[in-house]
């Protein structure tokens, strides 16, 4: 596929909307392990990171250019020592900021730092209910006494308290309790997000994908927690989509809601993108974010419909799940421009399936193998 | 809280964490949460300025009443739908004790 094709003929470009997110991963370092960790397979180093300066200008661009929310991720974005700077920049150029954190690396005077330049909003992750489990997962000892000590820091401090809380076959059992945890906790939302096979997820495929009843389990429970939640918490959802009958709409559409850039300053279209081999990225410290949103070929590359291959293009759910997500295409099904085989009819869904099948019934005696260990 | 707890002395307030502000680039008021956008309509915007974390229902209720000259009966009405739906979603924080 020739990047750009998905043009709709309005001056050589496809209406985009402008965004509504940023993702800013602004460094790779972590001190955890996670089986799952989405980051890429090749991390970027210290030394390649945007400076300080350069963070704050590509804030003030996305304000400027509709981003709404923030989102500073990594990595862990605690091992910047310069978050401080950046949530003040971040949060003068009026964007609502959400620091996405494992907890490690957080004190007490940090955080008074942090809320008093008005950081707005903290997601914590969870690997599970109890110590022993937690701290396995996340490969650090101590991680999940120190993430239940850093929620009460955050709720002492006003600070509202997202649990994110990754779920796959090892700790899909202990939703129930997770979903307790997080209302102890003080949280009003809580994420359960199954595992996304990228990244270093794909390594540690057997060990994690959850089989398909307990996919059908946790929905049904979710729906549950959901109306007993009601005014207490709120419950966002990612099921698996292996056994879905229909692919999730990745990202909102590509191109159409969330930027993401890299430690580096790239500039990607989903965390995963890289894993397309035909795109290529552009550089914030070469371009501006306007530019990139609006012009770059790798936004461009699955905007519309233009691009989409059959059966996507005659769907009528095209505009509904842009046909689902690209990178899954790419990994499944070879191509980027395929249907996402999560989908029925998709013609790799069957052998997703059987993926999936496969990896849920192997065996639990197989090891994680965690990154850089 | 749950909104069902709903009364016309109860006091609503933006938590920290939501923010009302105005959308520049698409022209529009917003209320902005965690992960969350919520656009708002006229009504919606007229509400939303009265909640300051001192009015109660009953006060925003006659205040819109007054300004557009409408029965008190109906906007209280409103008003309550209004805000229990937004308690439900997380966007507003209510206060029961009368002050």
């Amino acid at each position: 596929m020739t990047a750009g094709n998905g043009q709709s003929g309005n001056g050589g470009r496809v209406d985009a909307p402008p965004p509504l997110a940023m993702l800013a991963e602004i460094t790779h370092r972590c001190p955890l392990a996670c089986p799952y960790c989405s980051n890429p397979l090749e991390l970027k180093s210290a030394s390649e990171e945007l400076t300080t300066e350069e963070w704050i200008d590509v804030f003030e661009q996305a304000a400027k250019l509709g981003v709404l929310h923030l989102h500073l991720s990594g990595g862990e974005p605690l091992a910047r020592r310069d978050l401080l700077e950046l949530t003040r920049g971040a949060v003068r150029a009026d964007l609502y900021t959400n620091l996405i954190t494992s907890g490690i690396g957080l004190t007490e005077s940090r955080l008074d730092g942090l809320a008093e330049v008005g950081l707005d909003h903290v997601q914590l992750s969870l690997q599970g209910v109890d110590e022993t489990t937690s701290d396995f997962i996340s490969g650090y000892h101590g991680g999940h006494t120190r993430k239940i000590q850093v929620a009460s820091w955050v709720r002492a401090r006003g600070i509202p308290l997202t649990v994110n809380a990754v779920c796959h076959r090892m700790n899909m059992a202990v939703i129930p309790e997770m979903i307790e945890l997080a209302v102890k906790l003080g949280a009003r939302r809580l994420e359960i997000a199954t595992v996304q096979f990228h990244g270093w997820a794909i390594v540690n495929r057997n060990q994690l994908m959850p089989t398909r009843a307990q996919v059908e389990e946790t929905t049904q429970l979710v729906e549950k927690a959901r109306k007993e939640r009601e005014g207490e918490l709120v419950i966002d959802y990612v099921p698996a989509d292996y056994y879905a009958t229909y692919p999730k709409a990745c990202m909102g559409g590509w191109g159409r809601t969330g930027i993401n850039i890299d430690p580096t300053g790239r500039a990607l279209p989903c965390h995963a993108a890289e894993t397309i081999p035909s795109l290529t990225f552009d550089n914030v410290r070469d371009k501006s974010l306007s530019d990139i949103w609006y012009h770059s070929s790798s936004f461009n590359a699955f905007r519309g419909t233009d691009w989409m291959a059959e059966p996507c293009r005659t769907c009528d759910r095209r505009e509904m799940d842009f046909g689902g997500c690209r990178c899954q295409a790419m990994a499944i099904a070879g191509h980027a421009n395929a249907a996402d085989p999560a989908c029925y009819k998709s013609p790799f869904k069957e052998e997703m399936l059987a993926l999936a099948e496969t990896a849920s019934q192997s065996g639990t005696v197989e090891p994680f193998v965690y990154r850089g260990r | 809280m749950s909104g069902s707890e709903l009364t016309r002395q109860s006091v609503p307030s933006l938590p920290r964490g939501v923010r009302l502000k105005h959308d520049d680039v698409r022209d529009r008021t917003i209320l902005v949460a965690p992960e969350r956008t919520l656009v708002l309509d006229g009504p919606g915007i007229a509400i939303m300025e009265l909640v300051d974390g001192e009015n109660s229902i009953e006060v925003i209720a006659e205040r819109l009443a007054e300004k557009f000259d409408a029965p008190l009966k109906t906007i209280g009405n409103d008003v309550v739908a209004f805000l229990r739906d937004l308690i439900n979603r997380g966007y507003l924080d209510i206060r029961n004790d009368g002050g």
